[in-house]
């Protein structure tokens, strides 16, 4: 049918794992933000979630790094992370639709060379927002991964071609589908200064994405960002390619720093536009 | 310098519990499999998380070592500072420390 859903999440792994150290009264506006998008994503009705995730390592290697990875099986494991320590309980019958999957990714590689996975390992850049999001697994899942790990990083007029090229896939099939991104802003994580958030930065990032601003949002080179958003800021790729997807103008339902949790937590809906 | 090598073996290590458990049990003959230099190859029997980053050795890649080798978040993060008292700046990689090396900025 179409693309009926069009979000953004943070994912930090600190979200689930250490909730209980995070400042309260920002913590639970963040997480009642995540209920409220689970409102709207279910009231959406959608037959499948693609999320677009910026992942850690969990399947891809520079022995082989796609610029862009798209799973294409109907089941999926995940979390890779110590279950005690992400606090998710690792599940090994995650439901996909590797038909779907098989009719997005050949449309999609009509414009953009996308590669596809019969196999996909979540971390916590997927699973902590199906967490919040999707929490019975009910709703089949399509992941996708833009490379914003192993340098030299998809660059940013690619994720937006990606995300033009995801769109015109789900308009031509007639399931309904919901697509979520979820990445980071500016962050340092894994590192000594995992905490560290540019707020600013962050603000004037989601007022680009808000205005749908192609020509802003893909104007960082990647030594801007590095320098302004942290390695972890590369992930902004996501937020790039739902824009492109969705179309519209972008709703910040939620935004606030919450240094345990090593982001400036985000949550976002985008107006689905005709293109 | 073979951070290639050395991220491989981190990598590979992350995602297979048998090589898990060899590691464990001796990891010299692990270790065989990889190109690594004597440094390198030190710090990971030495479980020296903080060498290990600073040879450059990407956050989302050492994070789960260092939960192997028993490091609590916060542990983890200081012993990448510690890392960067004893050995230098970060030599290579995306990881660099851009903080103060006493600035905590976790929260934690």
């Amino acid at each position: 049918m179409s693309l009926v859903f069009a979000g953004v999440t943070s994912h930090g792994p600190g979200i689930t794992a250490r909730p209980e150290t995070a400042d309260p009264v920002v913590r639970d506006a963040f997480f009642a933000a995540l209920g409220s998008m689970r409102q709207q994503l279910e009231a959406a009705k959608p037959d499948a979630l693609v999320v677009i995730a910026a992942e850690h390592f969990a399947n891809f290697f520079m022995n082989n790094m796609p610029a862009f990875a798209m799973g294409m099986a109907d089941v999926y494991e995940g979390p890779i992370e110590d279950e005690a320590w992400l606090k998710i309980k690792r599940r090994d019958d995650i439901p996909g639709d590797a038909d779907l999957s098989k009719r997005l990714i050949t449309e999609i590689m009509q414009t953009v060379d996308v590669a596809f996975a019969e196999e996909w390992r979540f971390d916590h850049g997927i699973s902590v927002p199906l967490h919040f999001l999707t929490p019975d697994y009910g709703l089949k899942i399509i992941p996708v991964n833009i490379n914003c790990q192993g340098p030299p990083l998809t660059p940013l007029h690619r994720a937006w071609a990606f995300g033009e090229a995801l769109r015109r896939a789900c308009d031509k099939v007639p399931e309904r589908i919901a697509v979520i991104a979820t990445g980071g802003i500016s962050h340092w994580p894994a590192t000594p200064d995992s905490g560290k958030i540019n707020e600013a930065w962050d603000r004037d990032f989601l007022d680009r994405w808000s205005r749908n601003d192609r020509a802003a949002l893909t104007a960082y080179t990647d030594a801007e960002t590095y320098r302004d958003g942290g390695q972890g800021g590369f992930e902004i790729r996501t937020f790039i390619a739902l824009a492109a997807c969705a179309g519209g103008q972008g709703d910040v339902q939620f935004y606030g720093p919450i240094p345990q949790f090593a982001v400036g937590c985000t949550v976002g809906v985008m107006d689905i536009v005709e293109p | 310098m073979s951070l290639y090598a050395l991220q491989k073996l981190l990598f590979t290590l992350n995602r297979d519990p048998a090589l898990q458990a060899a590691f464990k049990a001796d990891p010299a003959p692990v270790l065989d499999g990889y190109r690594l230099t004597d440094e390198e190859r030190g710090a990971m029997t030495a479980h020296d998380v903080g060498l290990l980053y600073v040879l450059g050795v990407n956050g989302q890649i050492l994070m789960h070592f260092a939960a192997f080798c028993g490091f609590a978040w916060p542990d983890y993060l200081e012993a990448m500072r510690e890392g960067v008292r004893r050995h230098g700046p970060v030599r290579a990689g995306v990881y660099a420390l851009t903080s103060s090396l006493d600035e905590k900025v976790a929260g934690l």
